[in-house]
């Protein structure tokens, strides 16, 4: 048996993986290795990637408890209407962010349809404060999460489910101790997908929350603002994004998705 | 001081009907140029957008054959473009430390030239609703306030005229340009924000512009140039000129600008 890669094959996978690579690899080379220790302490890196962390944790948690409900929606429901539920559900992965973010400020704004009643019932404003972002990468990333749970409850045997029901548990106790344990690692590889892109956001972010240190600056914002004047400083941002990324997925992958994927 | 919708739209109407007429005059003048042809690509600072577009279309239409396409930004990020290598033929930038960077990678064919200016203005979103008086308003924290970010020309500007009123500012978000900043005072998301004399002019009525005294301290320089790297040298130098020229600086002065 000829178990050589056939050439049509592999040089469009060689060419595919250089294209993916040979980007982050000009990172490394271009980097200011020199003056990298006095980069790193400066810069107001430390309140970017520390607020960078925080809002992509938030969001992913607030995409779990939104999303999962929402995948069990679709896959199990039994709603009429589900392929556009679904479609419309996958409508933010396909839309620039930036057209995300101004959705969002018409509708969450300090005049947007339910950003009025907000301020005038509440007081709460969510354009330029912290929650902001958190709002911005949730609906952006959100999609990820729900696409990959779903997929996994409906590859998930459902004579399980069944089974659980003729033994007399409710549905919600079903969905606790015996759908969620068996689409675990679906939700698993979800929340890792989410918040990789959570924490990569950066369209409906500046759109949406602004751009304000310490407030609403995460890591890509202070990467493009960075490489205005001083591309060296974004160099370095941005290999620290990129090794903060390696190493959760990296960690992630090892503990939970090694055996799965 | 508010502004009047209708004056704003009266004399762009007058200058472009002006305009319109220049046009056929110099058309009709036999050989008064020598025939260009190509496209021109211009880089072009944000707060030019209005007026730019305008522009283009008139040396369209005095240039058949020429097509014009601009790239509006900040000007920090297009000086960074174009020394990344662009493919620009001329850039006009909200002000001259964006145009010395280019020039100090030998990015400038010959010389800029300062071709309009600019001041600052407080915006707020028609109605006034937070009660915006002065550039003292703009320190208060419970007032939603944007800002360029430093690093664009509008950014730069609005801290020296905070510095000049021995002002505070309170900022809640720094845009990357100043078309982003007057975004967020059309749709109301902030109570006032600092943006160009040319941009409260160009929102019409969903804005009304204050103006204040220390704006003087900050007047921007908008130098323009063709670039040394254009792949069509004549249009491009055409265009500069054509900037330059009466018809060009009608245009500029109809959008709010004041002359060199």
């Amino acid at each position: 048996m000829n178990r050589r890669l056939p050439l049509v094959l592999g040089v469009p996978a060689v060419l595919g993986l250089a294209f993916l690579v040979v980007p982050l690899a000009g990172l490394l080379v271009r980097a200011p290795w020199s003056s990298l220790p006095s980069q790193l302490v400066s810069s107001g890196m430390g309140q970017a990637l520390r607020l960078s962390l925080l809002c992509a944790s938030l969001a992913t948690v607030l995409c779990l408890v939104l999303g999962v409900p929402l995948a069990w929606l679709l896959a199990r429901g039994g709603v009429p209407g589900r392929g556009l539920l679904r479609a419309l559900v996958t409508v933010p992965l396909v839309l620039p962010p930036v057209v995300g973010g101004v959705a969002l400020l018409l509708v969450l704004g300090r005049r947007g349809l339910v950003g009025r009643q907000l301020d005038a019932w509440l007081g709460v404003s969510l354009p330029f404060t912290t929650a902001g972002v958190v709002v911005a990468e949730a609906f952006v990333a959100m999609p990820f999460l729900v696409i990959s749970v779903e997929g996994a409850l409906r590859a998930a045997d459902s004579r399980y489910e069944e089974a659980a029901a003729t033994l007399g548990a409710s549905r919600w106790l079903t969905f606790r101790r015996v759908t969620l344990p068996m689409v675990a690692p679906g939700v698993v590889a979800g929340t890792v997908l989410c918040w990789a892109r959570a924490l990569g956001e950066f369209g409906a972010t500046i759109t949406f929350a602004g751009n304000f240190p310490g407030e609403t600056t995460t890591m890509p914002l202070a990467v493009y603002l960075a490489l205005e004047t001083d591309p060296d400083a974004a160099i370095v941002l941005s290999l620290v994004l990129l090794a903060v990324s390696v190493v959760v997925l990296a960690s992630l992958r090892d503990r939970w998705i090694g055996g799965v994927t | 001081m508010t502004r009047s919708r209708h004056l704003a739209t009266a004399a762009t109407a007058a200058a472009t009907a002006a305009l319109a007429l220049a046009g056929c005059a110099s058309e009709a003048a036999p050989g008064a140029a020598p025939a260009i042809s190509g496209d021109v690509v211009v880089f072009a600072a944000a707060s030019l957008t209005e007026s730019f577009t305008r522009i283009g279309k008139d040396f369209e239409a005095a240039h058949p054959g020429v097509k014009v396409t601009f790239n509006f930004a900040g000007s920090s990020a297009l000086a960074q473009q174009i020394n990344q290598g662009a493919p620009a033929d001329v850039f006009a930038s909200a002000s001259p430390v964006n145009m010395k960077q280019v020039g100090d990678a030998g990015g400038v064919a010959g010389q800029a030239v300062t071709f309009a200016r600019n001041r600052l203005e407080i915006a707020v979103p028609s109605g006034n609703p937070a009660k915006i008086t002065g550039l003292a308003d703009l320190g208060r924290a419970e007032n939603k306030i944007a800002l360029c970010a430093e690093q664009v020309p509008c950014g730069a500007a609005a801290k020296k005229v905070f510095e000049a009123a021995g002002v505070t500012a309170a900022p809640d978000t720094l845009e990357q340009d100043v078309k982003a900043v007057l975004t967020k005072v059309r749709l109301g998301e902030v109570d006032a924000a600092l943006v160009y004399q040319t941009d409260v002019q160009a929102a019409g009525g969903e804005v009304q512009g204050i103006e204040f005294p220390e704006a003087d301290e900050a007047i921007n320089d908008y130098p323009i140039a063709a670039l040394a790297k254009a792949r069509n040298a004549a249009p491009a130098r055409a265009f500069v000129d054509y900037v330059l020229s009466d018809r060009g600086r009608a245009v500029l002065t109809a959008a709010g600008f004041d002359g060199p």
